[in-house]
Formats: structure tokens, sequence, C-alpha cells
């Protein structure tokens, strides 16, 4: 029921005053009502330069071939499979908010779910555009995928995880693309209600003739809680097979059975650090300030504060079960990644993973929006030397001294990552723009149970425990966008 | 009034719109349907919706995805061209499993979305048949088919007793059409 009361002791996921459904509405379709703003318009421009960049990145690849990469005869993979898996990575967290915390029903999910999840698409997307570069012959693509041929119905090798990989990232885009825009249905029917001439039509075709019926509203509930169900185990097979595109081979160092929960939880770890990254521009250039609130962004730093660890003791694991093994290859290949020519890409990898978000901890940090921002740019970049440390040192010192080789990237390799990530955020921008940010339905359901203006008004009601009030007031002091006035509304008289 | 087709009750409030429901059911005046702009928890339990039968529909396209998934790794792998790789089998079971599973999650979601978007009419295109345009904004619709219950006076005081800011009679059936 909409009017259930929340227990007071949880913080409210909605601040400000006077908030009416229709200003829900209002607020957060103002993006897409209106003409964007000048920073918009800078971050487009600055996006689709780097977008640019990558399509001249990309096409000289196609053009002369993979030898434009640093590439050389030891090492094979490099920082194009780097740039692949760091980017799948972080689509994992949109998935993890929008089916995991749905399954565990958590109400907090509800603002941010839509942002997260148009983020795991384009990070797919751009996840999706290495595999066929590093195809090399990108024309061939479809070979991946078991189609009847010529010759001689020559099949795929279903025993290949890269084989598995192909399906396995299909099947993620698509579902996650399905999810996402189950969910975004009757949000555009609310621009397409309120818009006027072409805008109407193009949002009427969009939204698939959506009336918010009962058993439209009822049939919407249960497919998206089945989407979340099957989502979830898919989303834990999908960074399970990109560890196994390393693990299944017997290269020291990749052999390892920690892989596939070790790279899950960086995956939900770099992922979360995104959604950080982006959030916080987010709500601040859209004014989204009472809508993802300081309480979003405290949930999103602990998760990042638990996977973090989790990869720091995988970290440690691996070491460890390094030196245990008693293997000569493998001892030989960690010693070589802690003091070896590389380094200092590992040891960026630890500081950034390991040590930074163990800040986290004190409450000061996890409750400042500058440091988190910050820290979770510095995940990020860690995240990306997990992945270059993984792969490269691995590799470029194998079983035979005379081919031990350095990996040394070319402008292409540095064109085709920085313009990825103008690709991405040229996609996100064009969403924030063309689409609604929240999930407006879902926000709309929490108003009458987890607002600040419905928590007052119990307050006010009088028939609360005060040590209760108490405690609510107290963790209200975190967020910056309740002013003081609103806490001493709360004191009890 | 003679040419009203339905009956509109406008909430601003989704608790208010509730109680107007249980109103009009205490008189015995049918409800067509509820136009919400969110889920309301517990309207199907009143106007006697049946549940979703979407679970079947998701659980067998599922069961679907994993036998041909199945065996179209069976038939390429062992039955169409078996071949020696690495020594190992021609049927590696284990090796089978994460194909077969990606499949079935492909088919289980698009099968049940599609069937969702067949059974509610949902596709790109589809003139959307709205009875009032704020119900995707603010407003919690009931309607009230005008020609099965005659007492629209009676309706619409129940409706305004029970909270409704506005009440419309609609000559037309939807208003969202130009």
């Amino acid at each position: 029921m909409s009017s259930h009361n929340e227990s007071i002791l949880r913080e409210p996921l909605i601040t400000g005053k006077d908030i009416t459904y229709a200003k829900v509405t209002d607020d957060i379709l103002l993006p897409v009502e209106n003409k964007p703003n000048k920073a918009w318009w800078i971050g487009f421009t600055l996006a689709a330069l780097g977008a640019l960049l990558w399509v001249v990145s990309v096409s000289y690849t196609f053009w002369t071939g993979i030898g434009a990469w640093g590439l050389n005869k030891t090492v094979g993979w490099a920082w194009d499979i780097t740039d692949f898996v760091w980017w799948v990575g972080i689509g994992h967290a949109g998935t993890l908010i929008s089916a995991v915390l749905l399954i565990f029903r958590q109400n907090w999910r509800n603002s941010i779910n839509r942002s997260a999840e148009a983020m795991t698409i384009f990070a797919v997307i751009c996840a999706a555009t290495y595999v066929v570069a590093h195809m090399g012959r990108p024309w061939l693509a479809y070979w991946i995928f078991p189609l009847p041929n010529q010759f001689g119905s020559l099949w795929v090798n279903f025993n290949s995880p890269l084989v598995w990989d192909a399906f396995a990232i299909s099947t993620y885009f698509t579902v996650s693309l399905v999810f996402w825009y189950c969910g975004l249905l009757p949000d555009i029917a609310s621009v397409r209600d309120r818009a006027a001439g072409l805008k109407r039509r193009i949002y009427s075709i969009m939204s698939f003739g959506w009336n918010g019926s009962v058993k439209t509203w009822q049939r919407f509930e249960i497919v998206s809680l089945i989407l979340a169900g099957i989502s979830t185990p898919l989303v834990l097979s999908v960074h399970t097979i990109v560890s196994m595109d390393f693990a299944t081979s017997v290269i020291p160092g990749w052999h390892t059975t920690i892989f596939p929960p070790y790279f899950v939880a960086g995956a939900i770890f770099s992922g979360f650090a995104m959604v950080q990254t982006l959030l916080l521009v987010m709500r601040k250039v859209l004014n989204f300030e009472n809508y993802i609130t300081m309480f979003h962004i405290e949930s999103m730093n602990k998760i990042i504060l638990v996977t973090g660890s989790i990869v720091g003791i995988a970290y440690l694991t691996e070491l460890f079960i390094a030196w245990y093994s008693g293997s000569e290859y493998e001892m030989y290949a960690f010693a070589n990644r802690i003091a070896g020519p590389y380094w200092w890409a590992y040891w960026t990898m630890m500081t950034c993973n390991v040590i930074s978000p163990q800040l986290f901890w004190f409450k000061k940090i996890r409750t400042s929006i500058p440091i988190s921002w910050v820290l979770s740019i510095v995940v990020n970049i860690g995240m990306w030397f997990e992945r270059f440390v993984i792969i490269v040192t691995s590799l470029h010192r194998d079983y035979l001294p005379s081919s031990w080789a350095m990996f040394y990237p070319s402008w292409v390799d540095v064109g085709i990552f920085v313009g990825s990530i103008g690709v991405f955020f040229t996609l996100f921008l064009l969403f924030l723009r063309f689409l609604p940010s929240i999930a407006i339905a879902e926000v709309k359901l929490l108003l009458k149970s987890a607002s600040l203006q419905q928590k007052t008004k119990l307050v006010k009601e009088g028939h609360l425990n005060p040590e209760q009030v108490e405690f609510f007031r107290n963790s209200l002091t975190k967020y910056d966008s309740v002013t003081e006035e609103d806490i001493k509304e709360l004191e009890i008289k | 009034m003679s040419n009203t087709k339905y009956i509109i009750g406008s909430f601003a409030d989704p608790d208010e719109m509730m109680d107007g429901i249980d109103r009009l059911q205490a008189n015995n005046i049918g409800i067509y349907d509820c136009f919400t702009p969110m889920p309301i928890h517990g309207i199907e339990a009143k106007l006697g919706v049946r549940p979703s039968r979407l679970p079947i529909a998701a659980f067998c396209f599922g069961i679907t995805g994993t036998m041909l998934g199945f065996s179209l790794l069976y038939y390429t792998m062992t039955y169409d061209w078996p071949m020696n790789i690495g020594g190992k089998p021609a049927l590696p079971l284990p090796n089978f499993v994460p194909v077969t599973f990606e499949v079935t999650i492909l088919l289980c979601a698009l099968g049940m979305v599609a069937t969702f978007f067949f059974r509610n009419h949902l596709f790109p295109g589809r003139a959307p048949r709205v009875m009032d345009l704020r119900a995707s904004d603010d407003r919690f619709i009931i309607a009230v088919d005008a020609r099965e219950n005659t007492d629209h006076e009676k309706i619409a005081n129940l409706l305004k007793e029970a909270g409704a800011v506005e009440v419309k009679y609609n000559e037309r059936k939807y208003v969202s059409y130009e």
C-alpha cells in the first residue's frame, strides 16, 4: 500500500518540502522538456570530440590492421582486452542496482536504477566495440556465432570460453536493453501526455501506447521482478565467463580458480564507482539533490567499500596461493608483477583498489561529495590497471626468456581508449537530454512512505518513540539537501 | 448527459482513489478500469483482477531455451561434426553449461516480454488509449462505464465524497486521439 508507514528509523529517500506527484514529474522531466543548458553543451562537445577520436582510431585500425596497436609476438592481448574487461565490469553495477537490489527490496534503488541501467547499456556497447576491433576483420565478426556455412559446415568450438563470452555478452546486452526499455515505458508515456506536436508523436511511438491501466501495471511489475530474477544469475555468469577467458588458459597468473568471484566483485566495485562518478555530477547539474540524496551516495560508498575489500582479499589470496602452490612459474609471475618492469602498474592497482576504498570506513569521507567523487575516479583508474596488470604482466615474460618483451601502446591504442570514453559520455548525455533519467513512477511510489515530508508529518502527529525520532534527526545531519530548519521541525515539543 | 460514455473520477491521492473504489463497489457500481501514474499495490484484489500468468509463460520460454541451447550444442559438437579438440570428449557436458544457460535466459526474457507486449497490445506506434491525460502525471483515475451505470449523479457524489478533485463526463472513450 502506498500509505504504509515506514519505520522512522529508516532514512528518507526523498527530501525537500512540498513534493507532490506533479512536482516529481516536473523536476525529473525538466532536462527533457527544456532546452539544454550551457553545461550540457560543453560536456556534449567534449564527449563528441572524444567520440570522433574513437572513430578515427578505429577506422585506422580497420584500415591498417591490428598492427596499428602496440602488440607484439609475446604480448598478443594488451590494451584492447584491458579496455574490454574494464567496460564490461563497469556495466555490471547497473544490473546490480536494477536487479539485485530489486530482489532484496532496497527502495533506494528506485531513483538511481534508470541512469545506472543506461550506463550498463552504454558500457557494454563500448566493450563490444573492442571485441569487434580486436577481430581485425570486423566484417567477419559473425563467424563467432554457429551459423550454417560453406566451409564443410564447420561449427564454432563450444569448448572455448571466447565463444561463451560472445553468447554471454550478447545475451547480457539484449536482456539489459529490454529491462531498461520496459522500465522506461511508463515514463515515456508521462513525457508523451505532456508534450505537443511532433514531440508528442515521437514519444507516442516510443511509449508503445502505454496507458497505465491496472492490468498493465500488474504485468509490468511481474515482468520487472522476473527480469530481475533472471538478470541476477546472468550478470554473475557474464563476468564469470569473462574471467574464464583467462582462467581456462595455462598461463601462470591467469590459471586460477579464484578468478570468477574475484572478477565479479571487481566488476561491481568499478561499476559502482562509475555510477558514483556520473550521479554526483548529474544530481548537481540537473538539480536532483532531493531524489539522489546523501543516503544513496553513502550506500553506494558502502558497496564500494565491501567489494573493494573483497577485491583486496582476492589479491592477497592470489599471492598466497602462488607461494603455496610451490609452482615456480606461478611464483615468478607474481614476483614479476610486484617487482618486475611493470611494478608501477601493480602498485597503482594496489593503492587505488585496496587502500583508497578503505577510506570509506570514515563517515566524514563517505558522506563528502567531493572526496567521494575523486575516490570513485581513483577506483576506476585502479580497476583499469588491475586488468592491465593481469593481462600484460602475465604475458610479457612467457616460458622462453628469449621471447620476453615489453608492451608499449601506440597512439591508436590510446586513441581507442580515450575515444571510447567519449562515445560513452556522448551516449549518456544524449540519454539525459531525451529520456527521463530517474524512474518517475518508481520515485512516486516512495513519496507517501519514504519521503522526508511524510516522516516529518508522522513525527508531528506525535505517536512515535522519542528516542527513535532523535535517531532519525541525527541521521539527517549528513544530508546536503536538508536544512537545519527542516531538522528543527522534527523536535518533539 | 445522455452522450456521456465514461465518468472519470480524478484523484490526487492513491489512498483516496482506493476509498473511491470501495464506495463505488459498496453501491454495486462496476468499475471499468483505473489508470495511475504508478503501480498501486493491492488494487488487483479490490477490482478482482486475476493474478498474472506471465511467470508461467516465462518458465515455458526458459525451458524452451534450455532445450534449444542444448540441442544446438549437441547437434554441432557431438552429432554433426565431432572433433578432437585437445583430446576432450565429443560430449563435454560441463562445457555446454554456459551457452545453454545464456540461451535459457535470453529466450526467457525475450519470450516473457513479447508475451507482455502482446497481451497488453503494446507495440511501437500504437495509439495510446488514455482516458485522462494526467493519469501519467499526478492523477489517479477511476473510470466508470456511464451506459451500464445510469445514476450518474450518485456516482459523481460517491467519487467526490471519497475525495475526487474532479469528476468528468467523457463523451469519448479515449481523449488521446486527435
